[in-house]
Parts: structure tokens; sequence; C-alpha cells
């Protein structure tokens, strides 16, 4: 084969170039779809240009790998459910921490010298870290674990230990001082045990209601980690360097950005076991529940409705079902808006998603601070499958949600909860506008009651 | 190039970029945080690449296995990012108006 290896650096300064435009192309509505092609362009031609790498062997397993890592990224994700993409995008970004991990370990039994590889082991650090915190985030998301907080007595003196411990061994893999009788063969593997270890301990104490949080985390970390490792080669890798880097910043920015949404600060998410403690509040008031040709009739004959959804659509797939009951609302002069809580649902953006999909129009959707104002001369609030967003306990002191930004939809003169069953919200929180007097409370499927809805509405 | 140009030309590179992803990012709407979050996951895929000289650099058994293991993971980063990122945005395409079809 001809040497082209002069190719790699030119492609992987075009990689980087299509990557920025790509993600700025993401940033806008309009051009978002386009950003991805973008960027996965930008992807092929450095995966190609990168066969080209001077001594490069074992061609024909780096094919296959890519053949099987390749073929199951690519199936899962054509398979999984709309409403499952949030754990997905938890389950990939945690593989590519792993392969960052991976590149670190090889890069340590290799031969590196102190800055190589101190930046060697803390890429493997944050990419082991974000590999199994982001399979425990997949986990929860899933349902293959409870969601809720897992936590034992001195959990945090455990966890800081693991985490004292997984350092310590990654500067004696970099010191390999000689009056200790082990050997790097040794340090290696117990370094990538504690370091995987702590992601896991990590993020088993955190509630499902701050598993976006995780996430974007995790996705700001794996960047890191990835960006690291680009200087752990005997040439520093420039794609990754970059990549990894404009990743970290912009993931560490969009965490703050989503904690901030739940007024809530990062320490206190991975520290606090949100959702752990119960607060013992009496709750005055019951639980009305009422028929779906009352709600219809205020419904019909309302001035202004909003809806805000929750996971609870997501789950019941109602997406379509709100967008024909808003249609018909519409038809008959009623002012339906659409409020969106910044983390309703399991992702930041998660409800916008779906009712894009849905073809609900942008100038529908309305973010909190635009449509708080407007609850106490709303004359219906459809409550969706929307739990913690709404709960007005954020506005007691004491209460673990206390702080939180909601939606203040109390405040309107009806409140319609469409809700599966009794249940508490993902954080286990008990929710006090369930007990409003102006509140109503509608089980069932939220699909089929909003179907039922649309019928009943039609009759008047 | 002295070892103390290169790690200022790393450190150049490092801020610039950090810059980068701030500046793209920081006026996101929203309803694009979804998206740009898979977005940025897809991107981190470059990894990829790591992992492709790492394992084709490998000359122990165990270095092979690690590397292989890497590639693996790292490409379905790249594909499941890029599928994941795909789905979530075609439903921005259909610019609002049309009426949605029952799935």
């Amino acid at each position: 084969m001809a040497d082209l290896s002069w190719l790699i650096d030119p492609v992987y300064i075009v990689t980087i170039f299509f990557f920025i435009i790509g993600m700025q192309r993401m940033s806008h509505p309009l051009t978002a779809r386009s950003g991805i092609v973008w960027a996965g362009a930008a992807m092929l031609i450095a995966t190609l240009a990168t066969f080209f790498t001077p001594g490069l062997t074992n061609l024909a397993l780096i094919a296959i790998a890519i053949v099987i890592g390749g073929g199951f990224g690519y199936l899962a994700a054509k398979r999984v459910a709309m409403t499952d993409m949030p754990q997905m995008i938890a389950l990939y970004n945690g593989m590519g921490g792993g392969a960052a991990a991976g590149i670190s370990a090889v890069a340590l039994l290799g031969t590196t010298n102190a800055t190589t590889g101190s930046l060697a082991v803390i890429g493997g650090l944050i990419g082991a870290i974000s590999f199994t915190g982001s399979i425990i985030a997949f986990m929860k998301l899933h349902g293959w674990m409870r969601p809720r907080p897992i936590t034992f007595p001195g959990q945090q003196v455990v966890n800081m230990v693991v985490l004292a411990l997984a350092i310590i061994s990654g500067v004696l893999v970099i010191l390999q001082p000689a009056w200790l009788p082990l050997s790097v063969a040794m340090y290696l593997p117990l370094f990538f045990v504690l370091s995987l270890g702590f992601g896991l301990l990590m993020t088993l104490p955190i509630g499902g209601a701050d598993m976006p949080v995780v996430i974007s985390m995790y996705n700001a970390f794996t960047g890191l980690a990835v960006a690291l490792d680009g200087f752990s080669f005997a040439t520093p890798n420039y794609a990754m360097v970059v990549a990894g880097i404009i990743v970290g910043a912009a993931g560490t920015l969009l965490t703050l950005n989503m904690a901030k949404a739940m007024n809530r600060s990062i320490t206190n998410v991975f520290f606090g076991a949100f959702g752990a403690t119960e607060e013992n509040v009496e709750i005055q008031g019951s639980m009305k529940s009422i028929e779906t040709d009352d709600v219809a009739v205020l419904l019909a004959y309302a001035n202004t409705v909003v809806v805000a959804p929750g996971y609870g659509m997501a789950v019941a797939q109602a997406q379509q079902k709100v967008k024909e009951l808003t249609d018909l609302l519409e038809s008959r002069n009623v002012q339906v808006k659409f409020a969106i809580h910044p983390v309703a649902g399991r992702m930041p953006g998660h409800m916008n998603v779906l009712l894009a999909e849905a073809g609900v129009s942008y100038d529908h959707l309305f973010d909190r601070d635009e449509i708080n104002p407007e609850f106490p001369s709303t004359d219906v609030v459809l409550v969706i499958g929307a739990n913690d967003v709404v709960n007005p306990a954020a506005h007691r002191q004491g209460s673990p949600l206390f702080g939180m930004p909601i939606l203040d939809v109390d405040q309107a003169k009806n409140v319609i909860v469409l809700k599966r069953g009794q249940g508490k919200g993902f954080s286990g929180i008990e929710n006090d506008l369930f007990y409003r007097d102006n509140t109503r409370m509608l089980y069932g499927d939220a699909q089929e009651s909003v179907g039922k809805l649309v019928q009943a509405v039609k009759k008047f | 190039m002295t070892d103390s140009t290169m790690l200022w030309t790393a450190v150049y590179i490092v801020m610039l970029a950090a810059f980068t992803g701030y500046v793209v990012i920081s006026r996101v709407p929203a309803i694009l945080h979804t998206p740009l979050m898979s977005g940025s996951n897809f991107i981190h895929g470059i990894v990829l690449v790591g992992a492709m000289v790492a394992l084709g650099l490998a000359t122990t058994p165990l270095e092979q296995a690690i590397g292989f293991v890497a590639v693996v993971l790292g490409a379905a980063n790249v594909t499941g990012g890029y599928v994941v990122t795909e789905r979530i945005l075609q439903m921005f395409d259909r610019s609002g108006k049309k009426p949605g079809k029952e799935a």
C-alpha cells in the first residue's frame, strides 16, 4: 500500500472543521438535521484516514471490531422506541468512556513518559467512571434497576476512599517506585477496578429525577477523557484532543444549564442522594377524580387551555392524540398553549422532541418563564403525565424539592391531572398539587384518556 | 520542536477548543438540548480513531484484547450516537405544520 500517512493530519483538520460546523448547525432548529450529516461525514473520513497510520498492524482485527461494534450500535439505535432515546444516549456515552479507558490501558501497558503517562492515567480514570456511571444511568432509566437512590450508611466515605485509592494506584502506575514490591502489572488492574468501581458507587445514590444532569455530566466526562487520551500517543492525536475538549466544554455548560433549570447544584446532584429522604408533612385535602365527559365540557367551553406534558405522555405515546385534541380545541377557538418545563421527561427538550414528532408547531411551545405569568388567567391546565415539575411543594421550605423552578399550574382555575395511578413522581415525593381544591384527577393510560377526550369534546 | 513548545502548543489548542465548545452551545434554545447532547455524544465517538491506533500498534495479546474491546466500544459509540441523533433530529424536519400521522 502506498504511503498515504501524510493524509492523516489534513483529514483530521477537515474533520474538526466539519465537527464545529455540524455542532453550529445543530444549535439552530432549521439547520439542525444537516448538522449531524456534516459531523457524520467528518467521522467517516477520519476513520478511513486512520487506516493509513504508519506501522498499523492488526488490520483484520480492527475491521472485525468495527463491524461488531458498529453493527450493534446501529441496530440497537434503530430498534429502540423514541421514548427510550435518553437511556440510549447514556449507553453510547458509556461505551465511548469505555473505549477511552481501554486506550489508556493500552498506552500504560506500553512505554510512556511521566507526562503522557499522567495524562493517560487521568483519561483512564475519567473514562472508566463515565463507563460504569453511564451504564448504571442506562439501567436505571431502562427499568433494569430501581430508579430510586441506592444508599447505605457511610456511603460518601466509602466513595471517597475508593476514589482516593484509585488515584493513589494511578500515581503508582506512573511512578513505579522501586521500594514497593508490586509491579506495574499489579497497579494497573487495581487502578482500573477502583476507577470502574467509583463510577458505579458514585451513580448508585443518584435518583432518577437527576438523571438528565448525570448523563450530561458523563457526556462531558467522556469528552474530557477522549481529549486526554489524545495525548497518550507518541505523536498526539489532535483530532481527539480538539473534539474531546469541545465536547467537554459544551457538555459542562449544558450540565450547568440543566442543573440550573432544576435549581440543583452539581455537588448536590452527586452527593445529595436526592429523593432518598421522605418528608413527613401531612398534606391537606384529598385526591378527587373526574369523568371524561366533565373534562370535555371544561375544555370545550374554555377560552384558554394550557397543556403541561411530562414523562407520562412519552411512556403512553400520547403525543399524537394530544395533537389531535389541541387541533380540535383550536377549531373551536380555544386558545391552546404548551407549557414546557426544561427538565420535563427524562432529558432537557424531551417534550419538545416528542411534540415536534407529533407535528405541534414551535409557536405553541412556551418555556417556564414565558408561561408562568399566564397561569392565573388560564381556564384549564391539562397535566399529562407530569409530576415533579408541577409540584407546588417546590415553594415550601423544607421540602426536598424546595427551590426547584416549577410550572405554577396550581394557580390556574382548573387543573386536570392525567395519571396512570396514584403513585408518586420519579423523585418519589408526594405531590401537593393532586390534593388541591382546583385539581381533578383523570386516571388511566394517557393515550386512552386523551383519545376518549377527543371523542367527548366532539359531542359538545 | 522542544518539549516546552509542544506543551504550550497543546495549551493553546486546548484553550481555543474549550472556547469553541462553549460558544457553539451558549445560545442554544432549550428545545435543542437533547439532540445537541446526543450530537456531542456522537462527536466524542472520535475516540474510535484512537482505539484503532491503540489496537493497530498493540504487540502483546493483552494489548490486542483491550484494544479490540476499545474499538468495539468506540464503533458502537459512533454508529449508535449517529443514529440516535439522526432519529431525534428527524422530527424537527417536518417544520411543524403537517398533521402527524398515527405511528
